[in-house]
């Protein structure tokens, strides 16, 4: 369909391997403009193994990553900077520096990823503004260690979003949390999609946070999510992909996933309640 | 596991693959921090801030190692030299001891019980967090900014902190030597003074330096390959501080080696 447009992210046979251990086995997939991907699968199914790979922090052994076009997977770690700098990545332990406090976290991209040029004096309004985004506004100098789980998880999406990436990664970003912290959150992911149009790709454990992905999109009037009318004005298209052991069992729209008659692919389609 | 089955020249070859790959690991490290120095970007506050972990942080261990190390060796020292009359020359072993071996060596020992450890545990805890891929992630490279500001501050510290702990040592070695052995403070620092030549203080100044890069290499070393959770951080913790210590006693042997045979003395 897109065969015009070059995908944001494509996997052309991606296999990544540990010491003979294979995580990733033979992926292929492309991720175009304005889609949102939902990644689910079982634990140790390689999920985030195949968010890494996308970013370049682990070598895949054979295939082709492409990331805007460019091949990444033989690009050497300084080269990648430039392109890091287009993607945002939320990690699933946040990963937030801890000898930093919250602001500075934040600012971190701003400051430090070579392809971002932010004058000096918009660093701290930026900052601002993304951790008021996040509902963080009132923390800017506490430091990781003194935040609640929820908290620490909304600064990291801060820090992935900051810099208003194209392309933008969330690992696990509702996993631990309670049912209404894990609402607010997956809120802010579907805010954050729909004001910046970015392709988004999203891996959970609920299929319930795929569901308000494919759903739902950002009111900007009243602040709040409503439903997207079936068939509607679907510009953000979203896909649903199945991993398991490794390898990409799954990759279709939500009508295919719930029809779905494969007892794996079931079992996290029924958690919907 | 396969290789078992093909017979005892590959299991060997196996066996040794895993040391010289560490080995090989270790000297990527070394060269990328080493050349980083040369590089932009530069991360000043990061270096200041090691400087003061280093440097401030060991001072008050470093003296009073130093000291004792000094009136210990003048106590040795002047008992051995009583034998043959000498006793006079209390100060001139002192100053050799303490220059050539015992402040390097000791201030190095120090040094990595205290930073190569913390090194190691900081680096691995960022490790397990996924702290340094987020580095990576958010556009910088691990080891120009956490590897490359710990060499530079631990090549400048560990050179100051010896001359230090020589000084505090002959001082020490002064204290016994005044009030102990009743030898004039003129003729116990004239000795002090004359017994040291330029070789000498190039050795104790030269094992220093070598063994800030052993000591700050070896903490970034295990730290950025810790693997396995908390676990895996004491682990490379205690990694850390052995092979730090080891290397800094066979890196002094060579050394001395070399000076032995080139000095005359
Ligand atoms: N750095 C690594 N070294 C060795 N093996 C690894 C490494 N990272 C991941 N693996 C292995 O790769 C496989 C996939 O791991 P991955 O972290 O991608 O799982 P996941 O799908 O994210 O699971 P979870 O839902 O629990 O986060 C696992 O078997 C894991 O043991
Ligand atoms: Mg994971």
């Amino acid at each position: 369909m897109a065969a015009e447009t070059p995908a944001v992210l494509r996997f052309e046979n991606v296999t990544v391997s540990f010491d003979g251990d294979v995580a990733l086995r033979d992926i292929s997939f492309a991720a175009f403009e304005g889609e949102s991907r939902i990644i689910l699968g079982a634990a140790g199914s390689g999920k985030t193994v195949l968010l890494k790979t996308a970013m370049g922090l682990t070598k895949p052994e054979s295939g082709k990553v492409f990331v805007f076009g460019q091949d990444i997977s033989t690009m050497p770690e300084k080269r990648l900077f430039d392109i890091r700098g287009k993607i945002g990545m939320l990690f699933q332990e946040s990963a937030l520096f801890d000898s930093l406090n919250i602001a500075e976290n934040v600012a971190y991209p701003l400051l430090n990823q070579p392809s971002i040029q932010c004058p000096a004096a918009e660093v701290m309004p930026r900052v601002k503004r993304t951790l008021e985004f996040v509902e963080l506004g009132e923390t800017l100098e506490k430091f990781p260690s003194e935040l609640s789980g929820g908290m620490r998880r909304r600064a990291a999406i801060a820090r992935a979003v900051v810099t208003e990436p194209p392309l933008q990664m969330y690992d696990s970003p509702t996993a631990g949390l309670d049912p209404i912290t894990a609402h607010t959150i997956m809120a802010l992911l579907i805010k954050e999609r729909d004001v910046s149009q970015a392709t988004t790709l999203l891996v959970t454990h609920r299929y319930q946070d795929g569901n308000l992905m494919a759903n739902f999109r950002y009111n900007s009037e009243q602040g709040a999510l409503e439903p997207v009318r079936n068939g509607a004005q679907q510009k953000s298209r979203t896909t649903f992909m199945v991993m398991k052991e490794g390898r990409l069992v799954f990759e279709s729209d939500q009508d295919a996933i719930e029809s779905s008659k494969d007892p794996y692919i079931g079992k996290f389609v029924k958690q919907r309640v | 596991m396969v290789a078992s089955e093909c017979g005892d020249r590959t299991y060997l070859l196996d066996l040794l693959k895993e040391p010289v790959l560490d080995v090989q690991e270790f000297f990527l490290l070394a060269g990328r921090a080493l050349k980083n120095i040369f590089r932009r970007p530069h991360y000043g506050d990061d270096i200041i801030l090691q400087m003061d972990a280093i440097g401030v942080g060991s001072l008050p261990v470093v003296v009073m190692i130093g000291c004792f190390s000094g009136v210990v060796m003048a106590l040795q020292m002047s008992r051995a030299l009583a034998q043959y009359g000498q006793v006079g020359k209390t100060g001139t072993l002192v100053s050799l001891t303490l220059v050539r071996e015992l402040g390097p060596v000791l201030t190095a020992i120090m040094v990595a019980g205290r930073n190569s450890t913390g090194m190691a545990s900081e680096l691995g805890s960022m490790k397990v967090t996924e702290q340094i891929d987020a580095m990576r992630a958010l556009g910088t490279d691990p080891i120009q900014k956490l590897v490359t500001p710990r060499v530079i501050a631990t090549c400048v510290m560990l050179p100051l902190l010896t001359i230090i702990a020589d000084f505090v040592g002959m001082v020490g070695g002064f204290m016994i030597a005044k009030f102990v052995l009743s030898i004039e403070s003129r003729q116990y620092w004239t000795s002090v003074w004359r017994a040291l030549e330029w070789n000498d203080v190039t050795q104790g100044l030269l094992k220093p330096l070598v063994f800030a890069l052993v000591v700050s290499l070896m903490g970034c070393y295990h730290g950025l390959r810790t693997t396995g959770g908390t676990q895996g951080v004491g682990k490379s913790t205690t990694q850390a501080m052995v092979a730090a210590t080891v290397l800094i006693f066979v890196l002094d042997v060579l050394i001395t080696k070399v000076f032995v045979s080139q000095g005359g003395s």
